[in-house]
């Protein structure tokens, strides 16, 4: 068992509230998933042309002055503002996409990477849902969508990294309910185009599966077509892009879903219990997604 | 009815159990109106007394399971398992339910007024389920004894590996499972299509419209020679 839970927002005066609602839905779903939790936020703040690296800290105090200088040194003249969160933290610079993620680890290899884009930020760590996203200060923060997941660990360790949300390639996050079963041999052939993963996680193959699909030119339902082409075992998906939010599942659904939608957002949630807090969700249409269909919702 | 008693439970301020206790302490005859119910899993389980329960709101799993006796009507959606072996009585959902509603029912009435997801019906044991709008798939699979009327579509694989257990689908259904096929319907069908429509108040089925799903009864006895290919 996992939970995930999502929540896009389609009325902007919600905006403020992102962290409000979406913390209280991991903490309902910290039964389904006691081990580890994780949040991807998504919000416009920074300007155009920079990006925000979430970077996970080795040890509790870590220097993130030292890094930060060094960075700037590597980077030759590139501004960096650093965000402090919890023990981790955000870094904003211009330093493009294509050449960030290997600066960063030449820096420090030992500060993990756990997503970056124009809009997302990803928080982390293994504990209970509520613990966890207290420890990043997520129910103060804003923005137009989220995506998180509790996790309860069927197929590789406990820790932070093997945590979701994956999120490996700009503003793409994928959380996963479920095991895949053929992911070993589905992670060789991607590896085998060059392709490196940072765990042995299973949910990580589809991570990175989706972001070379998309990549290639493919756009998000296509990649999620391609998932349930190449993958085999039980999956609910719940992925979210830089603008849009997509759920899919296996084609015995046994993973659960439900999804509640409002003309101010559409919830999505392993179990109702979860989005019983939103505002208005008594007057949402509910149901439950079927098997092998793509549903994506657009900012 | 005469000499109800009003009771009304809030789920935001008692926990399931105690929901759950102070259900089955009741005399038969009470109205109950549970509030709040915040998609709870377990509410009203169990209960073998003659209680008119109102569940206002959208619940979680398993509501209504193992009952004998109530009649218990959710204003919303339902998650899984909703009337699991349930031996007798009623339960009305007036939103969507989840998956396997009515699983291993063995007696009483379910009747979902939005779309029911995959499994409905499984493996029941001689309940009836009325669903007004579409079933997911694998719906009816491995059911038993009873009744299951479809209002709107099916999806794949209706009626799997079905025993005596009859299917009614007014709409369309997108594929039939291993032994399952279509029947004409008899007298028995239309009564019983038409007294079940009328008990879940559906005006938008009748015997006329349905096509009814039974088994073919190939399955019944495994041939060690079927096809040479064990």
């Amino acid at each position: 068992m996992c939970g995930i839970a999502g929540l896009q927002l389609k009325n902007p005066d919600l905006y403020a509230q992102l962290g409000t609602l979406v913390v209280p839905m991991l903490d309902v779903l910290a039964s389904r998933g006691p081990d580890s939790a994780g949040v991807a936020i998504y919000r416009r703040d920074v300007p155009p042309g920079e990006l925000k690296y979430s970077l996970c800290a080795p040890t509790p105090g870590y220097d993130w002055a030292g890094y930060v200088s060094a960075l700037e040194a590597a980077a030759g003249a590139v501004p960096v503002e650093f965000r402090a969160r919890g023990r981790d933290g955000v870094i904003v610079t211009a330093i493009g996409p294509d050449r960030g993620p290997d600066l960063l680890a030449g820096i420090d290899p030992s500060v993990r990477l756990f997503g970056y884009g124009s809009a997302i930020e990803v928080y982390k760590d293994v504990g209970p849902a509520a613990e966890v996203c207290d420890r990043y200060g997520v129910t103060g923060m804003g923005g137009y969508q989220a995506i998180g997941h509790t996790r309860m660990a069927t197929e590789s360790a406990v820790t932070t990294e093997h945590s979701h949300p994956f999120a490996v390639s700009p503003d793409l996050a994928l959380v996963h309910n479920g095991s895949f079963s053929n992911y070993a041999s589905v992670r060789r052939r991607l590896a085998a185009d060059g392709i490196r993963f940072d765990t042995d996680n299973d949910s990580e193959v589809a991570a990175r599966y989706i972001a070379r699909e998309m990549a290639a030119g493919a756009d998000l339902p296509d990649a999620l077509r391609g998932v349930m082409k190449v993958f085999d075992g039980f999956f609910t998906l719940l992925v979210a892009a830089g603008q849009s939010l997509a759920i899919v599942r296996d084609s015995f659904a046994c993973k659960p879903m439900v999804v509640a939608e409002t003309a101010d957002y559409v919830a999505v949630a392993s179990e109702y219990v979860a989005l019983a807090d939103l505002p208005g969700v008594d007057k949402a249409q509910v149901f439950e997604p079927m098997p092998q269909e793509i549903y994506t919702w657009q900012v | 009815m005469a000499g109800v008693t009003a009771v009304e439970f809030s789920c935001a301020e008692l926990s399931v159990r105690e929901v759950n206790t102070a259900l089955r302490g009741l005399p038969d005859g009470s109205a109950v109106r549970i509030i709040e119910p915040r998609g709870r899993h377990n509410l009203a389980v169990g209960l073998t007394n003659r209680l008119s329960i109102t569940i206002a709101g959208n619940a979680g799993y398993y509501i209504a399971g193992l009952c004998d006796g109530p009649d218990v009507d959710v204003e919303g959606f339902v998650g899984w398992s909703v009337g699991e072996n349930l031996m007798s009585g009623t339960v009305r959902v007036r939103g969507n339910a989840s998956e396997c509603a009515g699983a291993s029912a063995r007696g009483g009435l379910i009747v979902i007024d939005g779309d029911a997801s995959s499994r409905a019906g499984i493996s029941l044991k001689g309940g009836a389920i009325a669903i007004a709008g579409d079933v997911g798939h694998m719906s009816g699979f491995m059911a038993q004894a009873g009744t299951i009327l479809i209002g709107g579509d099916a999806a794949d694989s209706l009626g799997d590996s079905l025993y005596e257990a009859v299917i009614y689908v007014g709409g369309k259904i997108r594929s039939l499972g291993a032994d399952a096929q279509v029947e004409d319907l008899g007298e028995d069908d239309v009564v019983r299509v038409t007294e079940m429509a009328a008990s879940a108040g559906f005006s938008h089925v009748s015997a006329q419209d349905v096509t009814k799903i039974a088994s073919a009864r190939n399955l019944y006895n495994f041939d060690a020679l079927k096809d040479q290919k064990y």
